[in-house]
């Protein structure tokens, strides 16, 4: 299946988020972010803190407003003013699991609100007998009981909590889902657990991802393809081998140089590269986001596209 | 064989909660020596911050020591009481790094004041020589322009130059052992990377004893020489590092290892462990992992099992090393582990 058969979900082209600052020139989140996501894939997003990745999440989500640019969902545009029809589509079709399954569930209200919060929102139940149906199947679905609907969620584990958070996006039946960080708070041996729910749910019905993480290695592990971005612009997006086998963004090579590996006698021997955002030189000649191989994006200019395409061979 | 610096003995730790008894730490065992780096695995709950905690006396006010015994330069500190007693021990000789340097910090006071304030404290240090000696040790963290820095605030430091700080207070007494609680938890990797070196560079320089506490496998991987692997309360396994992560023994070991990410195969189920840790109110016969092992041995639910000696550096406490269990192969990542060790050994 070559790349322009399959089909786009999300689009995303020149995205721009701003926040503005008392009286200060706005602060630029995310400048110039342009991206696709194929229906049922795995598409992940990494870069470290303040890079403006959950920023693009949120712009997708329609959390945050965008200031430039386009946001497309299966070919509509969704930023901006929409109409109310699609908007009540997109409400349900695109759902988020968040980071902190303390923080992120009403912990006054029980599980079986929690869940079905979002279908009160959209009215999407006939009676309570149907909205209890829907609880139910829910929970079993991320492997959990439907007693527990009537249960708080201090009264769950962290990995219960986060399997909440996921049934709470599932009731919806939605057909895109961002996760972010939806593993970094979880103990190593609950991470398996969640990781694995989310690849059964994926295969059983279709789901598009967006995997917003800062952990290379759950990235690598899930992701069909990544996007590496740094202060709020892309810099390389490949599909995941390729990116780990022959990245050409010094930044893209000085993170995947730092993820601890758990082999002693490598970890040891490594050499950790540091990135120094001084070494483009772009005062002349601008950056642009250019194919370097079929589905290899890099952000350079055209001395620095010489090289990498050198060392493409 | 040099002796060891501080030496832990049978150590049970219990907290009182409502009313109720919690056992935290279950006769855990371990030896420090010189110089060296032992990292401390294991999940939330396993004890393995509260296993620390007790060296330097910073248990919460409902925990006390139980019994065993704690040996550091001649005395049992595990029989200190007063705070008097403690302050001879705590942030001198043995200091610790906490995991998230905001909380770590005052945010009131700046930073030179707050490494200076140690300085003051147990090197009797005064004036202008505690605040030369300071900027001193902010350049040895690697903190660039070390007396402007001084006067600042922890708000107007970047998350890994306020955990150099963090860093800073902690090795400013030459203490013997620096004990880190997940120090790099809340980094990014890059970061992480650095705080790691630094860490490394002043090891070498002070010839400290590093304890590290973390779950992560990759940075245990980078950092330690021995392991030590708990679960519930008690030490389960503990050898060198390349024992544990290429030869390990305990089905737990083999279990956390074969969880992680870095190590699955890409489209198929990465293996998770069933279950929840032990209640620790409860009396645990046998095996404390047994519930959550499928291939548990019957014996494993009702004796609790010895150390047994792997190589003079290696022990587990598990049933399977016993010469009348059964033979138990140990999971396909495991053993995929240990054959890229063997082949790299043969080249």
């Amino acid at each position: 299946m070559t790349q322009n058969e399959r089909e786009v979900i999300i689009e995303i082209k020149n995205l721009r988020v701003e926040f503005k600052g008392k009286g200060r020139k706005p602060f630029r989140a995310v400048d110039d972010v342009s991206f696709e996501i194929y229906k049922g894939e795995t598409f992940g997003l990494v870069g470290e803190t303040g890079s403006g990745k959950t920023t693009i999440g949120r712009a997708i989500v329609r959390i945050n407003p965008t200031a430039a640019g386009e946001i497309l969902f299966k070919g509509r545009r969704i930023n901006g003013v929409i109409p109310k029809e699609l908007d009540r589509e997109v409400t349900r079709k695109i759902q988020m699991i968040f980071q902190d399954p303390m923080a992120s569930l009403n912990e006054r209200s029980k599980v079986d609100y929690i869940v079905s919060e979002g279908l009160y929102n959209i009215k999407g139940f006939k009676d309570e007998q149907d909205r209890m149906a829907k609880v139910s199947r829910a929970l079993l679905e991320v492997g959990l009981l439907p007693e527990f609907a009537s249960r708080f969620p201090h009264e769950f584990s962290g990995g219960q909590r986060q399997r909440i958070g996921v049934a709470r996006a599932l009731i919806m039946e939605p057909e895109f889902i961002i996760a972010d960080e939806p593993i970094s708070s979880l103990d190593v041996s609950i991470r398996a657990q969640v990781l694995n729910l989310l690849s059964d749910l994926q295969k059983t019905k279709g789901l598009t991802y967006l995997f917003i993480s800062h952990d290379l290695s759950v990235v690598r592990f899930i992701a069909d393809r990544i996007g590496v971005i740094h202060k709020g612009r892309l810099v390389e997006l490949a599909e995941t081998e390729e990116l780990f086998g022959r990245p050409f963004h010094p930044y893209t090579r000085a993170l995947l140089s730092a993820i601890p590996i758990p082999d002693p006698q490598i970890e040891k021997k490594k050499k950790v590269l540091v990135y120094d955002p001084t070494c483009h030189d772009y005062s002349k000649d601008k950056p642009k986001w250019v194919e370097i191989t079929p589905g290899h994006f890099v952000l350079a200019n055209e001395e620095e596209l010489r090289q990498y395409e050198a060392m493409a061979g | 064989m040099t002796e060891p610096i501080l030496s832990v003995r049978d150590l049970v730790v219990k907290f009182s909660l409502r009313g109720q008894i919690l056992t935290a730490i279950r006769e855990a065992s371990l030896d420090l020596y010189p110089a060296e780096t032992v990292a401390i695995v294991g999940e939330s709950g396993s004890g393995k911050s509260v296993f620390t905690k007790t060296w330097i006396g910073m248990l919460d006010a409902n925990g006390w020591a139980d019994s065993g015994s704690i040996l550091f330069e001649g005395r049992d500190i595990a029989k200190f009481t007063t705070e008097r007693e403690w302050l001879t021990i705590r942030g001198k000789k043995i200091a610790m790094v906490f995991q998230d340097p905001m909380t770590a910090l005052n945010p009131l006071r700046t930073v030179g004041m707050q490494i200076q304030e140690a300085l003051e404290l147990h090197q009797g240090m005064r004036g202008e020589q505690a605040k030369a000696r300071t900027i001193e040790i902010l350049a040895e963290v690697g903190i660039d322009m070390p007396d402007v820095r001084y006067h600042q605030y922890p708000h107007e430091f970047s998350g890994g130059m306020r955990q150099r700080v963090v860093i800073a207070i902690a090795v400013a007494c030459n203490p013997r052992i620096l004990i880190c609680d997940e120090p790099t938890t809340a980094l990014d990797v890059t970061i992480q990377a650095q705080i790691l070196e630094l860490i490394r560079s002043l090891q070498k320089k002070m010839g400290v004893t590093l304890v590290y506490i973390t779950h992560d496998l990759g940075v245990v991987a980078n950092v330690a020489d021995r392991v030590a692997v708990m679960y519930a309360g008690e030490i389960i396994e503990y050898g060198t590092v390349e024992e544990i992560f290429y030869d390990p023994r305990h089905p737990y070991t083999w279990a956390l290892l074969s969880s992680l990410p870095q190590l699955g195969i890409k489209g198929q189920p990465l293996y998770s462990i069933a279950g929840t840790p032990p209640n620790l109110f409860t009396d645990i016969p046998g095996d404390a992992f047994a519930p959550r092992n499928p291939k548990a041995l019957k014996l494993d639910f009702v004796k609790r099992p010895p150390f047994f000696q792997v190589s003079p550096t290696h022990y587990a406490k598990t049933w399977l090393l016993d010469p009348r269990a059964p033979k138990v192969e140990p999971p396909e990542t495991i053993k995929a582990l240990r054959a890229k060790h063997d082949e790299r050994y043969a080249l």
